[in-house]
This record gives structure tokens, sequence and C-alpha cells, in this order.
């Protein structure tokens, strides 16, 4: 296929995937905001995930205070702001509409009808955030939707294979920075003495669409090293390190070409590291560091997929 | 739809009958149905000229175009012809040029037009064919006679519409179906790609095919998207091909792919940079060095544009006889050139009752419509005309034929003209009717979709 196909595709699947991640920091925010005397942890993680995101200087630029709702505004529907959902949900449908023949016509009329709806949305919005709620709650269903069309419809061939590279790497680096910014609960200390705050725990976990599976996995109290054990390294838990490796590894693998060798090696060294890594031996290192190198490397591959299959440098 | 005596043609008796039958409302229903289904599926053009990323839909009306088969068959017979004789046309001013020798064509009116190229003197493409794709425009008169417009042989538009207002109209109102024997056009797209792989260079057993385009800001890019879809074939940009040792490649994530015919739809100044417009970011460096080797096909070929300007227009009957030795069957309509010295006298002292057009306009731009011109617009194309008469051309003002259509209050008359889709490849061949387009202004004549034309469904009735 094309590799400027290839390179839309990539793309718009990870815009679509990134909406979805910031539907659910809006959503688990919001939510935590509801509650009474949630006051001070809410603003205190609204600015550290906002850190992690590298949003913080773009919202400053608009706002004076970090402020809830000005933050669910800014992250939403901004369309100013390139990184809000929606400029997301934009940016996926402009790259949709760049190769809507190499797609089905039922995931360019999903991708396309979500936009439409969007805009609308927007449109009639009135000044209140108090709908913010029922559009991150939309948003989500659209992602849902789309993914389900994309494998529902689309034959399992190269295509497809860009697309869910681009949605795993995208969500692996959702998931890593989400952990950055709750890092500081997560200290190995936390487990014996400080009692966590179990409002920073229910964001972190919602955000993640893993509170519901924590009490399943572990049926226990929420504890910093098996939520990070779950977020990291639980190979079943679908927005997991390990989880999103593993698939970036193995779609890489089915478009492999003759200079992709060491990009898909590194693809795999990533996912082995993780596999074969204990809990212990990261918190030995520090969780910090390791998603600080975890960032660097997934930086990383992303560009080297870019040079081996979406923009090959120029001929002759 | 009603002959010169105001009675209903036969041919849509049986449409009438059910229009009569619909409720007011359900018709108004289904038109906002089908908005809704365009704007969802994305069928819509760009509109230059306005705000960034500006999307419109093209009008849709749902009461159809219908000809009766017999007259079909005269015009499908009138329309090969016509499009065989331009090809051979075009193929005689790149080589010997017999019919400028003959004298029936001006040299300068060939060598000195800006569409010539010099380029193309001498090369040979396979078959012969250049305008492998044409559009015709034919209007019916007030006499009921067809006749010929405007050909189109660059990079024709508007053959998705056709296919997707059929889609709809099944969608919309299936029962008419049944009860109407209809030609179906739904196998274009496989006549198309057909036709393209019949015209690959010589030697290639399996030719890969390919559809380049401006990319999504185009206005035709809905279109582009959607013909390559059909066919499935790649739609490609010129960033995504490139010409080594004069063969031209796609860059892929396999590594680069040969590509043995473009069905290109930029126009040639922006083919080859290296050639034509050196600031030309659409087009491939080196494209005109493997096309002039033989290695790859170019459709429409480089240089139609010689036959298809309005200075050229007035010949095609003469290219007629002159090359198959036939009298044309679909006539022209008159035309008065006026680098003529009488013919310029006659159009000076009638323009309010003439149209006047640019010889190189096109999309209904340049033109003077007399009858519906102010006294200062009709003063200033005197001038232009005196000043640079070479640069125009004059035709009577039809009384295009009308067909009832969807208006503010209710079904009114416009004003329609028919684009059928010629395709030349080892065969001519034309799927059955074309795109009608309707001018939505209240007595107006301007079809096209840049000056407020919508689009209806055309059915050719098989008895």
């Amino acid at each position: 296929m094309l590799s400027r196909t290839a390179d839309h595709l990539y793309w718009m699947s990870r815009y679509i995937e990134r909406a979805e991640s910031l539907a659910r920091l809006v959503d688990a925010h919001y939510r935590m905001s509801l509650l009474p005397h949630s006051g001070e942890t809410l603003a205190q993680s609204l600015r550290s995930t906002m850190n992690a995101l590298h949003m913080e200087g773009e919202y400053l630029d608009r706002h004076k205070i970090i402020e809830p709702r000005a933050v669910f505004e800014f992250i939403s529907l901004d369309r100013e702001y390139s990184g809000s959902i929606y400029s997301c949900l934009r940016a996926a449908r402009e790259n949709a509409r760049a190769v809507r023949g190499s797609l089905t016509s039922e995931l360019w009329e999903t991708l396309n009808a979500t936009w439409l709806d969007a805009r609308s949305q927007l449109a009639r919005r009135s000044s209140q955030s108090s709908d913010i709620g029922q559009f991150v709650e939309w948003v989500k269903e659209r992602s849902h939707l789309t993914r389900g069309v994309t494998v529902g419809t689309m034959m399992h061939d190269e295509a497809f294979h860009f697309t869910r590279i681009g949605t795993f790497l995208e969500r692996a680096d959702s998931t890593a920075r989400i952990l950055t910014a709750h890092q500081s609960d997560l200290v190995p200390g936390a487990d014996a003495g400080v009692v966590p705050d179990p409002y920073a725990w229910s964001v972190l976990l919602r955000a993640l669409s893993a509170f519901e599976v924590y009490r399943r996995v572990y049926r226990d109290v929420i504890t910093p090293f098996k939520v990070a054990q779950l977020l990291i390294l639980r190979d079943d838990m679908p927005r997991s390190l390990l989880r999103c490796c593993k698939e970036v590894y193995n779609n890489l693998k089915s478009v492999a070409n003759q200079q992709s060798a060491e990009t898909v090696r590194r693809a795999g060294e990533m996912h082995a590291a993780l596999h074969f890594t204990r809990m212990e031996d990261i918190l030995a290192t520090g969780l910090p560091v390791f998603l600080e190198k975890f960032l660097a490397r997934l930086r990383d591959l992303g560009a080297r997929v870019a040079s081996d299959f979406l923009v090959p440098p120029a001929e002759v | 739809m009603t002959a010169g005596d105001g009675t209903g043609r036969a041919h849509y008796q049986r449409y009438t009958n059910w229009l009569g039958d619909q409720p007011a409302d359900r018709l108004a229903q289904k038109r906002a149905e089908a908005d809704a289904l365009f704007h969802r599926v994305g069928i819509t053009f760009a509109v230059y000229g306005q705000e960034e990323g500006t999307e419109r839909l093209i009008p849709f009306d749902i009461v159809p175009r219908v000809l009766p088969q017999a007259e079909w068959i005269r015009l499908e017979t009138g329309l090969k012809q016509r499009v065989r004789a331009l090809n051979a046309f075009i193929h005689d001013i790149y080589h010997d040029q017999q019919i400028i020798k003959a004298g029936v064509i001006p040299a300068e009116q060939v060598l000195c037009n800006s569409q010539y190229r010099p380029e193309m003197q001498g090369v040979d493409v396979p078959g012969g064919i250049y305008a492998h794709i044409a559009g015709i425009d034919i209007v019916r008169d007030e006499t009921g006679e067809f006749r010929v417009l405007e050909d189109n042989l660059r990079v024709p538009s508007g053959v998705s519409y056709m296919l997707e207002n059929r889609k709809m109209m099944m969608r919309l109102f299936p029962e008419l179906f049944s009860e109407h024997r209809i030609a179906p056009v739904d196998h274009y797209p496989d006549v198309l790609l057909e036709n393209l792989r019949s015209v690959a260079p010589t030697g290639v057993a399996d030719p890969t095919v390919v559809l380049l385009t401006a990319g999504a800001h185009n206005s035709a890019y809905f279109e582009h998207a959607f013909l390559a879809q059909q066919m499935g074939i790649e739609l490609v940009e010129g960033q995504d091909l490139f010409v080594r040792d004069e063969a031209v490649f796609m860059r892929t994530t396999q590594g680069p792919q040969r590509v043995d015919v473009i069905y290109r739809r930029i126009d040639d100044d922006f083919l080859d940079p290296l050639v034509f417009r050196p600031d030309s970011m659409l087009g491939v460096p080196g494209l005109l060095t493997a096309y002039r080797a033989g290695r790859i096909t170019i459709a429409n070929a480089i240089g139609t544009g010689v036959a298809d300007d309005k200075s050229i227009y007035p010949y095609v009957p003469e290219m007629i006889k002159f090359y198959l030795a036939q009298s044309p069957i679909i006539p022209n309509v008159h035309t008065w050139m006026l680098r003529r010295k009488e013919d310029q006298e006659y159009v000076l002292a009638h323009l309010a009752e003439l149209v006047v057009k640019e010889v190189h306009g096109a999309g209904g731009y340049g033109m003077l419509i007399g009858p519906a011109a102010t006294k200062a617009e009709i003063d200033m194309f005197r001038r232009q005309i005196i000043a640079t008469p070479e640069r125009y051309i004059a035709q009577p003002t039809l009384a295009l034929s009308t067909c009832p259509t969807f208006a503010d209050r209710g079904l009114a008359p416009r004003h329609i003209d028919l684009r059928p889709f010629v395709l030349s490849g080892r065969d001519v061949s034309i799927v059955p009717g074309g795109l009608t387009r309707v001018a939505l202004r209240e007595g107006s004549l301007v079809v096209n979709s840049s000056q407020g034309g919508g689009t209806k469904d055309t059915w050719v009735l098989e008895t």
C-alpha cells in the first residue's frame, strides 16, 4: 500500500485513541469534582495530569488559574487548542478523508458522522459545562464504535495493521503519561505507612478503565503496588503497557519490510523486557525513571515506524 | 419534459402519474433525507475562494430526467462518432497534420493555441487514443433536437454524481424502479478500469493503474476517492510517485512499486514541473520523459486540450467528415467566431440576444448572456471583443429544454443539460445516460455547480 495511505491510517487511529484517552481523563476528574471535599486532591491531580500531557503552558496562556470547569472545557472543546478532544476528532476525520477510498464506507461514515456531530454539539452548547460529562461519555462511545467498525468491517490486511499500530502506540503513550501524573502516589513506601487517598486512586483507575477490573482481579483493598502491577505488567489488561507493547510488536511483524528489521527488533525487545520483568525490579529502579525511559523508547519507536513505512526518505 | 405544444412527453407519463399521487410533504421529507445522507457519506465538493475547508453539497433534485431508449440510441451513436473523430484529430495534430494541410482548419488556430503541446509532436500513444474519458455536454433546443454544447477532453468530472444520484434515487423511491425499466449505470467503474487497462504500454501483461489527484483540498476530491475505491486502485498524489530510469514508481510500505497507467485528474500544466509549470507541487518530476519513452500511459493524454477548446469546437463537424467520411449525427450549436470579420459584425450588432463565451473559459465564468445582461456589461464585452476578437465566440441564446424540479414553492420548470461520459480504449463505450445538470435559479441557463447548479438522476427507459 502507499506509504502516504499508511501514514494517514496510522494518524487517524492515533487521534481517535487520543480523543478517547482524554475523554477518560476528563470523565474521571469530572466525577471526582462531583464529590464533596475533593477540592485540593482534584486540583493537584489536574495539575500533574496537565503537566504529564504537556498541556499546562497552552492552558495558562488562556486561563489564569487551574479551575476544574475551565480545564474540562479546555481539554474537551477548545477548538483553538490542537490537543483538545474536539481537535483530535477533526484531525482523525481529516486523515480519514484523505484516504477514504482505503477505508470501508462504514468506517468512513462513522468518523465523518462523529466529526459532524461534534461540530454541531459545540455550536449549540450553552456556556455552562454541566453537560461535559455527557460529552465525554459520547466521545468514549464513538471511539468504541469506531474501533468496533474497524475490527468488524476492515480486511485484516496491511491497512488494518497500521491502524492497530497507531492505536496501541498512542494507548501505551497515554497509559504511561497517566501513570507519570500519579507516580508520587505509587512510591514503594506508600504500601506500608501512608494511607493512600482513595479519590486519587479512583481517578487513576477510572482513567484507564481499570476500576472494576482491579476489584475483580485482586478482590482486595487498593494498594499502589497492585495498581502499578495491573497497569504495567498484566498481559490481559487491555490498556497495560505490556499489552500495548505486545500488540505493537505483533502488528509490526505483520507489515515488516526490507528496512524494518531493527524497528521490529526494538519493539520485540520492549515487549520482552516488560514480559520478563517483575514489579520489584521496576520499583527498585524507581517508577519515575522507569516511565521516563519507557516514554523515550516509545518515541524512538514512533519515529522509526515513520521513517521505515510512512514517510520513507526520498528515492534516487 | 413537455413537448413544444405543451403536452407531456409520452415517456414521462408513468412517472407523472406516480408524482401526482405523492403527498407534498412526503416529497419534502424525502428531499431532506437525501441531504442528510449526502452529508453523512461526505459527498461534497470544496468551494474555492471561501473559508479554508469549506465543503458543500451539490444540490440534488429528486425529480429524474427521463430519456426514451430510441432517443438514447441515436445519441449514443452520435457521441461515439464524435469522440472517434476527436481522437483521430488529436492524433493527426501531433503527427502529420493532414487536416491542416487539407485546409480544413487554419494552422494558426491549432499551432498558436495555448493548449497545443509541442512536446507531444511525434509521440505515439497506445492505440492512438488521447481522450480516454470524454464528457460531452448536450442540450436540447426549442425544436427538440439534441445539440453538442461543449466537448470536455481534459479532466471531465461529474461521473460520481451520476452514480451516487442513482444510488440515492433507489434508496429514496425503490417503488419507481420496479415500475420502470431503467437502464443500470453502476457498472461504470468496471468499464472504466477495463478501458484504462486496455491502453497500458505494450508488453505489460497485468498493468497497475493508479488515479492521480491533487489532494483532499481539490474541489473534485470526493470523485477521485470514490472512483479509485470503486475500481480498487490506489489514489495517489504527486508526492507518492517518482521516476527512475524512465519508469514510474509509487512509494509503498513495501518499497517502490511500478506503475503502468495513470488516470490523472490534474491539468497538463501541473503534471511535470521539469517541463510545464516549475512551481507545481502536484506533479511528478520526470514524468514526461517516461511518457515520451512509452513506459507509462497517461489518461487523458497530454495535449488533448487542443481539441476541446471553444475556438476548435466549430470545426468538429468538419472533422467527422474529414476523418470518418460520415455526416455528423448530433449537430453543434451554431457558433460565430469573432476572429472572422463578417461574424464579428453580426455579433456586435446582436449582442443583446446572444451568449458570448471566452474561448479558454470554463465553469461558466467569463461569459455574457445577452438577454440577462445589463447595458454596462454588454458595453464591456463589446470593448473586449473589439480589442481581442480571437478570444471570443458567440452562440444563440438557446431556449434550453426544461424539466420539473423541486424549487422553493413546489415543482417548477428549470433548464437542464446532459453530460454523458464516453470511454475510449480498445472499444468506445458509454453507460446509458450521464449526468443531468440543472440550473436551480429561476430562468438561469447556467448549470455549473460552481454557479449554483444542481444535479438529477438520469433515466434511460428500456422498452
